[in-house]
């Protein structure tokens, strides 16, 4: 930075008689970190408002009314300032200070889960007395008390910082947690009757300064001298937090959140921080079964492997290789997804494989809108969310969205088809029906005219959505409809909205990384369309399937229909997980042979013919991909339980066993394979994922790049003859017949969010110290993006993608890729037809919604037992005009029914669900969403009766309400 | 010195029966600087007010006029809060001017309103004050139904509104930046200043003026009269009329409004018509000129006039107006240990050397005077005071946000320096006396009070 003495930005202070730059507006404290001196602090944090509460950080200041002492993590650095950290004055305050917070703190360090990682206990070693000077009775409490299923609060040890209290208000948005009382018996306490039931607990236990805070699952776990810990990537869900993972005696105990900028600035949710329980549960597989005389047996990896093989030939080789299928992959890492990709379509020789189970977007829409990163929706002025509720089903993007709405004016606009954790922030939140939110987005980017019912709400959102781009969240919202309406509402928003880009909300682990994999039909290894990328993967490959195959719908309904005779689940138990249970039900009955590999032995697996233990997220490495697109590494902390392998090796040596050698041996060989041959992931290297840049994560090339020679972009799409075939499996949204891709797609991307995002890179950049690294990325590439260090990346590699020499593999390690062929284009959406809209509802019916909550039934929840407690049986939520109108009370017991079954359940009274419209939680303890929905029809229709008993229930309780008064 | 026949400025409707009352208080010329503001321009009204050099009367005693000045042209919205949450210990006046003349501070309140433009006001009133409250609320109701606040105010054209608040019962906050977040239904807890300062940052972090109860008392008749005819009672520094709430060992505790800086001390607790002397023909030990978080006086200090400069000059403060005076039966470590118990009860948790500090020093004078005392504790209560206010000096210096916590420091520094002795004896007397330490000086660090 040394040409900006032209214009001087930044303000000279003086610390301890040293001359520091800072930044203008910085708070001391920071500046003088920065600049090597650290003031001792409790109270500040760098994510939260300061408050000034501890007064630890207290120094002597002069800004020419001679020096006062101030607290440094409340005052803005300004020019001339003088400040004295060891002067005699600052010292004694300081260490009056700590003699205060010692007076009452109690000396249980050798059984606190803080001794050895306190800062109070490093201050006091470092600088406190060795004797008190108090000799009063300590102030007492009973000892620690839950303030929720998962946290413990031991006041006797808290020093009042404000800090959990800060997080919980200001980050959680959950004021659960307060200060009770006043002076010396101030104490941080819930509610009454009221616990602190956030998803977003445990941060606060991670950022006590003391051991005031405990998590239930590490209290009395470990000593922190005793942990070794790794550097790696949640995969609960797609966000992608960083995370350090610790262990102690070869378990992990802890999981802790890493403050990287782009993503979780330090935080975790709860499902995240504390699913490790899950990896040590005794219920995980830790030996291969193979099914004998009807019952699973023990079995070795030999026996296991060899039945494994033997029954995918023969299968392959009785029925054709379409009769195999590969669902699931989401749990993998990206090598172990490419590895499985290149097994499916090499050796198996299918394109029957789906990393979705339902529940998710077609791939073609995941990779080929243009992508938005989770910066550049916080700032993007205007995000639209299409999809689920982001708070269930992706905390921590919760809580960037949330501080952006909060601290920054982002403007939310929610189309979903009940309230959501969001809505209460939103600027304009509309209802649709299920399986019209297309209509509605047509609706509100038509300005509200001609719509349906309250017009005016409309508009009202239409004049906030404003005339430029804006960032969607898309996913979906309720696994009772399909995704057509959505996806033709995204399709929708981008043709109005010219550089309107996508942020995916989808929630499993790593299917985006799957996804890049090629773990969908129709789609190979690095965002390339089946079609366009044949020859390039046959070359590389040795083979590649003629025709796209089926989605995880259509392998089930074709399994159901006797026509699969192979299928591998792929950590994936379609029985608890696919939306459609009695689909799945006679899918994977229907299957010949069916071989599990998963960790636990879920009800699918139970269902198998051989079942294969693997190994899971800390007990392997690798790289995973995050909503964005965001690649981090994953790093191996614990041995997995028994003979566990990793996906990958399972794949190598299975392909091995059926005659074929995919030359890969290493995790390195794998990712090295990767870079080469797909071509949204060319550039980045393995050195690269080494560098410290990658520890925010890498992204690939933008899947919006520009089209600099405005070429029209050509269909890229596969468009299979079988239009109506695919639209009967409800997953092929983008049917042949489709109006051209949009043309603006190719010209709207140059205004992203831009000058911002280029200076954050700067000074990222500064603190890395690579500004050179900086001038690279903007030599040579077209300033498109725009936005911050992670589109400059992006841009590189777009840039590498598109044509630079490193782009073709080079053939090299593989046999095949020929000299000179250019590598594949990457997918791009293409918009198909509105769908003509769902089917007419009849007066009785009402439609069904079924979102997630962040905990349910599924495998880490309920393997994790401080979690799995808090996945509460879901009753039916419904409209309170709509139960009024069946007579009904909240509470009463009520009969559902659907095309699929009948059941009988409790129904809430809920005004965030829509008249019209009942909501039940997807896989909940009970299960019974699934029940319902019929996965082949767009929307699920029910009819919700009373029980002639209940009913009687219902009104005398009624009219006990009404006498009690 | 004398008592002055000064004029009667803000009691005079206090023996009034109906003086509460819109009729009482309006036969009595009220509401008539109401009327003659709204015909002039809000500079007019802020220069009357900026010419009375009224210094404010909540205990800071900075000049009225000069902080509404100190407004940002052009921000809006803009607050004028009134701090009624008198609860400095001794401190009794404010609570007299809202029962007794409620209207009179609606007026006032109105007047600084308009002169600072501020469309909205908040009336912040101690929990505890009942009476108070509700003999505001009604006043505000007659004025409302009256047309004298809200739209259209006397037909002027210019409308605000005034809401009243009832505090939860906190002393701190009495403190402006704790009674805003207070306002704002938060934690009493102060704000640090800067960046808050109210008049730039206040409620809502929006420009904010608080004022005391007494300050905008005066406003009324400093508008009817001039804002010279103010200055001109009084001194040319400490202009004006002044409530004093006399308490403790006199014969006539009460409120007093006496004219300030030719009043002294001497007459407010001697004369006949005022405090009456000390009770009992008994003789001043000390007194406190200013509310409890002021460093304490003593017979060499009755002269002094009741004067801001002057009193902050020997080394205390007037404070509040609150003088609590004490015989010669007090027992000044007693004394000193129950007025560091309030504020360690009053400390609300948010600064360490506050919310430790002062109930530590609680507890060791309670130690002390339970016979536990050890010659130590002496330095230690100083040490631990340093540590809330470096150098124990005055005006004090603090390692907290606001004065609370050097204020339970004022007491002891002054009983220390004064009756070290009845510390001695309790310490001699009880069950860890040993050998009284030779030569040590524990008040040698101490800034000389």
């Amino acid at each position: 930075m040394a040409e900006q003495t032209e214009v001087k930005t930044t303000v000279s202070i003086t610390i301890d008689g040293r001359t520091v730059e800072a930044q203008p507006g910085e708070l001391l404290i920071a500046a003088a970190e920065r600049a090597g001196t650290y003031i001792p602090r409790f109270c500040y944090h760098p994510r939260m408002e300061p408050v000034g509460m501890c007064r630890m950080c207290i120094v002597e200041v002069d800004t020419g009314r001679g020096p006062a002492l101030q607290p440094s993590c409340m005052i803005p650095v300004a020019d001339g300032m003088t400040v004295s950290t060891e002067s005699e004055v600052t010292k004694k305050a300081q260490d009056g200070v700590l003699e205060f917070l010692l007076i009452n703190h109690p000396l249980d360090c050798p059984v606190c889960d803080k001794g050895g990682e306190c800062p109070l206990q490093d201050q006091t070693l470092a600088f406190g007395p060795g004797e008190s000077r108090f000799v009063e009775e300590k102030r007492h409490y009973a000892k620690p008390i839950p303030l929720s299923d998962l946290v413990y609060m031991d006041r006797e040890r808290c020093i009042l910082c404000d800090r959990c209290t800060r997080f919980s208000t200001e980050v959680a948005g959950d004021p659960l947690i307060t200060f009770v009382n006043r002076g010396n018996a101030t104490e941080v306490n819930t509610f009454p009757d009221d616990p602190f039931a956030s998803y977003f607990s445990g941060n606060t236990v991670q950022i006590c300064p003391v051991g005031a805070l405990l998590a239930r699952p590490y209290r009395f776990k470990a000593r922190p001298w005793d942990l070794d810990q790794v550097e790696s990537t949640c995969t609960a869900c797609a966000v992608g937090c960083r995370m350090a993972v610790q262990s102690s005696s070869d378990a992990v105990v802890r999981h802790l959140g890493i403050d990287v900028d782009p993503v979780n600035w330090g935080w975790l949710c709860d499902k995240g921080r504390f699913d490790f329980e899950a990896l040590s549960d005794e219920g995980r597989l830790t030996t291969p079964f193979v099914r004998r005389e009807d019952e699973l047996v023990e079995a070795s990896w030999s026996e296991a492997l060899t039945r494994v093989a033997e029954g995918l030939a023969d299968a392959r080789d009785r029925h054709g290789a379409a009769s195999l299928a590969v669902l699931g992959g989401a749990r993998l890492a990206n090598e172990d997804a490419y590895v499985w990709s290149k097994l499916a379509r090499s050796v198996l020789g299918t394109d029957n494989v789906d990393a979705q189970l339902g529940d998710g977007l077609p791939a073609e829409a995941v990779l080929g809108l243009p992508r938005a990163t989770i910066d550049a929706a916080c700032a993007a002025g205007t995000v639209v969310l299409l999809g689920p509720d982001i708070k269930e089903e992706l905390p921590v993007l919760y809580l960037r969205l949330r501080d952006a709405v909060v601290h920054k004016g982002l403007r939310l606009i929610e189309l979903s088809p009940t309230e959501t954790g969001l809505t209460r922030l939103t600027a304009a939140s509309l209802r649709h029906r299920p399986g019209e939110v297309a209509q509605l987005m047509d609706a509100l980017l038509a300005g509200g005219r001609g719509t349906r019912g309250d017009g005016v709400e409309v508009a009202e959102a239409a004049a906030l959505l404003g005339d430029g781009p804006v960032v969607c969240v898309l996913g979906r919202a309720s696994l009772a409809e399909s995704p057509d309406s959505v996806v033709a509402a995204a399709g929708a928003l981008l043709e109005a909205r010219p550089g309107t880009t996508f942020l995916s909300a989808l929630r499993r682990g790593n299917v985006h990384g799957a996804l890049d994999m090629g773990l969908a039909p129709g789609v190979l290894p690095g965002r390339v369309s089946l079609d366009d990328g044949r020859a390039w993967f046959a070359d590389a490959w040795g083979s590649v399937p003629e025709a796209r195959g089926l989605d995880a719908t259509g392998t089930l309904s074709a399994a159901a229909a006797g026509r699969i005779s192979g299928l591998v689940l792929l950590g994936a138990d379609p029985l608890a997980d696919f939306p459609d249970r009695d689909l799945a039900r006679r899918g994977v009955g229907g299957a010949g042979f069916v071989v599990a590999i998963d960790a636990f032995l879920t009800p699918s697996a139970q269902q198998a013919d051989v079942v294969l233990p693997a190994a899971v997220f800390g007990e392997r490495g690798g790289t995973t991909t995050n909503l964005e697109g965001r690649i981090s590494r994953l790093n191996q902390k614990v041995t997995a339980p028994g003979s566990a392998r990793v996906d990958w090796m399972i794949a190598v040596e299975l392909a091995s066993r059926m005659g074929a050698d995919l030359g890969l041996e290493s995790l390195e060989e794998i990712w090295d394979e990767i870079e080469r041959i797909a071509p949204s992931h060319a550039g980045l290297t393995s050195d690269r994922l080494r560098t410290s840049e990658a520890l925010d994560g890498l992204l690939p090339a933008a899947t919006a790049d520009v089209e600099t020679e405005g070429a029209p972009p050509t269909m890229s799409q596969v468009d299979e003859p079988g239009t109506s075939a695919a639209a009967a499996q409800g997953t092929d949204h983008l049917p042949g017949n489709v109006q051209t891709e949009e043309s603006s797609l190719g010209t709207g991307t140059g205004s992203g969010p831009g000058a911002e995002g280029s200076e954050g890179a700067a000074s990222m950049a500064a603190a890395f110290g690579a500004e050179a690294d900086v001038a690279d990325y903007g030599e040579g590439t077209t300033p498109a993006e725009g936005g911050g260090e992670a589109e400059a990346i992006a841009l590189t590699a777009d840039a590498v993608a598109q044509g630079a020499s490193v782009g073709e593999p080079s053939g090299g390690g593989t046999e095949g890729a020929s000299e000179g062929a250019a590598s594949p284009r990457t997918i791009r959406f293409a918009r198909s037809a509105a769908p003509s809209g769902p089917p007419k509802i009849d007066s009785y019916s009402l439609r069904l919604v079924s979102g997630r909550k962040l905990y349910d039934a599924g495998t880490l929840v309920q393997h994790s037992p401080s979690l799995a407690g808090l996945a509460a049986a879901a009753p039916l939520r419904v409209n309170p005009a709509d139960l009024h109108r069946l007579g009904l009370t909240s509470g009463a017991r009520i009969r559902l029914s659907s095309s699929r079954t009948t059941l009988v359940m409790v129904a809430e009274a809920d005004l965030g669900v829509p008249r019209g419209t009942v909501a039940l939680t997807f896989n909940q303890v009970g299960q019974l969403a699934a029940d319902l929905i019929d996965a082949t029809m767009a929307v699920t229709d029910v009819r919700l009766e009373t029980l002639a008993e209940t009913s009687r229930v219902g009104s005398r309780s009624s009219r006990r309400e009404s006498s009690g008064g | 010195m004398a008592v002055t026949d000064a004029p009667k400025i803000i009691t005079t409707r206090f023996d009034l029966d109906d003086g509460r009352t819109l009729a009482g208080y309006e036969r009595t010329g009220g509401y008539e600087s109401l009327r003659a503001a709204l015909a002039s321009s809000p500079a007019d009204v802020l220069a009357e007010v900026k010419a009375a050099n009224l210094q404010g009367r909540g205990g800071a005693g900075f000049p009225a006029g000069t902080k509404w000045g100190f407004l940002p042209a052009d921000v809006h919205p803009r607050y004028l809060v009134v701090n009624g949450d008198e609860s400095e210990p001794g401190t009794y006046k404010d609570r007299l001017l809202m029962e007794r003349d409620p209207h009179q501070l609606i007026e006032g309140v109105l007047l600084a309103s308009y002169a600072v433009e501020a469309k909205q006001a908040f009336i912040y009133v101690r929990g505890e004050m009942a009476v108070a409250q509700e003999r505001l609320a009604t006043a505000l109701n007659e004025a409302y139904a009256a047309g004298l606040v809200g739209r259209d105010i006397a037909g002027s054209g210019w409308s605000m509104d005034v809401v009243l608040h009832w505090g939860a019962g906190a002393y701190i906050v009495g403190e402006e930046t704790a009674l805003i977040e207070s306002l704002e239904g938060r934690r009493g807890m102060p704000r640090l200043k800067p960046p808050f300062f109210p008049a730039v940052k206040g409620l809502y972090l929006q420009p904010t003026i608080v004022n005391n109860v007494e300050t905008l008392a005066n406003i009324p008749w400093i508008v009817r009269n001039g804002g010279a005819a103010f200055a001109g009672l009084g001194t040319e520094e400490s202009a004006g009329m002044r409530l004093f709430a006399l308490s403790g060992h006199v014969r006539n505790p009460g409120v007093y409004e006496v004219e300030m800086g030719r009043t002294t001390f001497r007459d407010l607790i001697e004369a006949p018509v005022l405090g009456g002397g000390i009770r009992d023909g008994g003789t001043l030990k000390a007194f406190i000129p200013g509310g409890a978080s002021a460093p304490w006086f003593y017979e060499e200090h009755l002269d002094l006039p009741l004067s801001k400069a002057t009193v902050d000059k020997a080394g205390s403060m007037l404070g509040s107006g609150a003088v609590v005076v004490m015989d010669h039966t007090t027992d000044a470590v007693k004394a000193c240990a129950r007025i560091v118990r309030f504020f360690a009860h009053e400390s609300c948790g948010k600064c360490t050397p506050c919310r430790e500090g002062t109930t530590w020093l609680h507890q060791i004078l309670q130690r002390i005077l339970a016979g536990d005392g050890r010659w130590s504790d002496l330095e230690l209560l100083l040490d631990v005071s340093d540590n809330i206010s470096p150098g124990i000096a005055w005006p004090p210096r603090q390692t907290t946000i606001c004065p609370l916590g050097p204020s339970a420091v004022s007491p002891i520094a002054s009983a220390l320096r004064r009756f070290r002795p009845e510390f001695e004896a309790y310490i001699e007397g009880g069950r860890h006396a040993g050998a009284r330490p030779v030569g040590v000086d524990v008040l040698a660090g101490v800034a000389a009070g």
